[in-house]
């Protein structure tokens, strides 16, 4: 193992994280705004809306990102459409996390007893508070491990990134190979970035689907 | 009639062709409590949906204070903020504590101020023996306990009045008593209720009319000590028979 060559490039890993971590923060955000959009039109069975939904879904999670993001790279350009790396890469992010995102709540919200939207009726609540305050907390509750491990399954997938230019950890390990043939520090810096990226998130999740338990959100069932 | 505050003219409704009430009428005054008994579904459960709008009805009128409030869409939450509903299962709200469960409908549907519904909540919860439950949350209450905060919830919206479906059907036994205690003292200060229970006893005790339901209609109507002591119809007849096996 050649310490020098780690010390020498680590600081490379860094920026290149920070990229990573941008990318996944900006699409992840964006997946969820998408997947609560999706998750309302079909929960709320809004006409056509609903089978767009439906057909996006589909599309987005039957197809690996690394295809829909060459399409998006190297496709769009055909017609006229140029997006850089960066773009694509939130775009791509986007597209795939949002129906991973629309079925985790999906998920949550038909975990809500049908009976909870009526006793909020019961006490007069408008649709819209109901939904506020009875449903989609509870429904949230119920979502939020399966949202958890979609938000790490998302930034592990920043990985094929790479593979449009844009330098985030996999393009720099595969980079660094490339030019100094160092393939085991190379490779090793690139484990234990994603470890450091990855762990401490996971832990949280972790910590926070147990609160939620011990609040009994999420095991309403157990009553 | 004077006064008459709840007034059902010849309600039909069917689920998938099967028509589950058939020409149903009834009022209910001011004060009153009517008791609906029946075999299981007559569709006493579906009677007392559709008076608060929670299933839509095929043909017939509702009238809450001579107004009618069947066949309305746009603003049944304001309707159902007059008309309290306590169901078989409770349905708290499982994530908020017992006080935040009382407090929502006052607070969010009738603007009302915190301190003020405070005040109230605490009050209602003393005298439902559920004070130092306050801050419990729904899970770790027993269903006694938990159906007496769904009435308590019912009230603090100040409905005009009550309908409860079958609350004491899924309770073990000796929680049945302080449940029914709660309703007999609320018929005591004059809550006008429309009340679907299974104990014949309870109705008894605390109907001013029973209204005997069976196929999705009324098929006998009367003061509670002469539908019980000696019913008029052959239908009443068996159908109280069948409960000669408890202990009355």
């Amino acid at each position: 193992m050649d310490w020098n060559f780690v010390q020498k490039f680590a600081p490379m890993y860094v920026t290149a994280a920070g990229l990573t971590l941008r990318i996944a923060a900006i699409g992840i955000l964006l997946s969820m705004a998408v997947g609560m959009l999706c998750c309302i039109v079909q929960s709320f069975r809004v006409p056509v809306l609903r089978r767009i939904a439906a057909v996006y879904i589909q599309l987005a999670r039957n197809t690996p990102l690394l295809v829909q993001l060459f399409f998006l790279y190297f496709g769009l350009p055909k017609i006229g459409i140029k997006l850089d790396a960066e773009h694509c890469a939130v775009i791509g992010l986007t597209f795939l996390g949002g129906a991973y995102m629309a079925e985790a709540l999906r998920s949550g919200l038909e975990a809500v007893e049908p009976s909870q939207r009526e006793a909020g009726m019961c006490i007069g609540l408008t649709g819209l508070q109901n939904l506020r305050y009875v449903i989609l907390p509870q429904a949230l509750a119920t979502a939020i491990p399966a949202v958890c491990a979609n938000v790490i399954f998302l930034i592990k997938e920043t990985s094929v990134f790479s593979a449009v230019a844009l330098a985030d950890l996999m393009y720099v390990a595969k980079d660094l190979i490339g030019m100094y043939y160092k393939t085991d520090e190379a490779l090793m810096m690139l484990v234990a970035a994603y470890l450091v990226l990855l762990l401490p998130i996971s832990l949280a999740f972790t910590w926070i689907e147990r609160r939620l338990r011990h609040a009994g959100f999420g095991d309403q069932r157990s009553v | 009639m004077a006064d008459q505050l709840l007034e059902v003219r010849n309600l039909n409704k069917s689920f998938d062709g099967a028509q589950i009430l058939k020409g149903v009428s009834l009022s209910i005054a001011r004060g009153e409590v009517v008791v609906v008994i029946g075999p299981s579904g007559c569709g006493k459960s579906t009677l007392l949906r559709c008076i608060n709008g929670l299933e839509s009805i095929d043909s017939g009128e509702i009238l809450l204070q001579g107004q009618v409030i069947s066949g309305q869409t746009k603003n049944l939450h304001r309707i159902r903020q007059r008309i309290g509903m306590v169901f078989q299962s409770y349905d708290l709200f499982p994530h908020m504590n017992v006080m935040d469960n009382l407090l929502l409908g006052p607070m969010k549907a009738l603007k009302r101020p915190r301190a003020e519904v405070v005040r109230e909540a605490e009050a209602a919860l003393e005298r439902v023996g559920l004070l130092e439950k306050r801050d419990a949350l729904p899970r770790q209450l027993s269903g006694g306990q938990k159906q007496r905060v769904a009435i308590v919830r019912a009230l603090l919206m100040q409905p005009e009045m009550l309908l409860l479906d079958e609350i004491t059907a899924a309770l073990d036994p000796e929680m049945v008593r302080e449940v029914l205690g709660v309703v007999l003292d609320l018929a005591r200060d004059g809550m006008t209720m429309l009340i679907v229970t299974h104990e014949m006893r309870f109705a008894e005790a605390v109907a001013d009319r029973i209204l005997f339901l069976e196929g999705g209609s009324i098929v006998e109507e009367g003061a509670p000590k002469d539908f019980f002591r000696a019913p008029k119809t052959e239908r009443a007849r068996q159908f109280l028979h069948t409960f000669d096996y408890e202990a009355r």
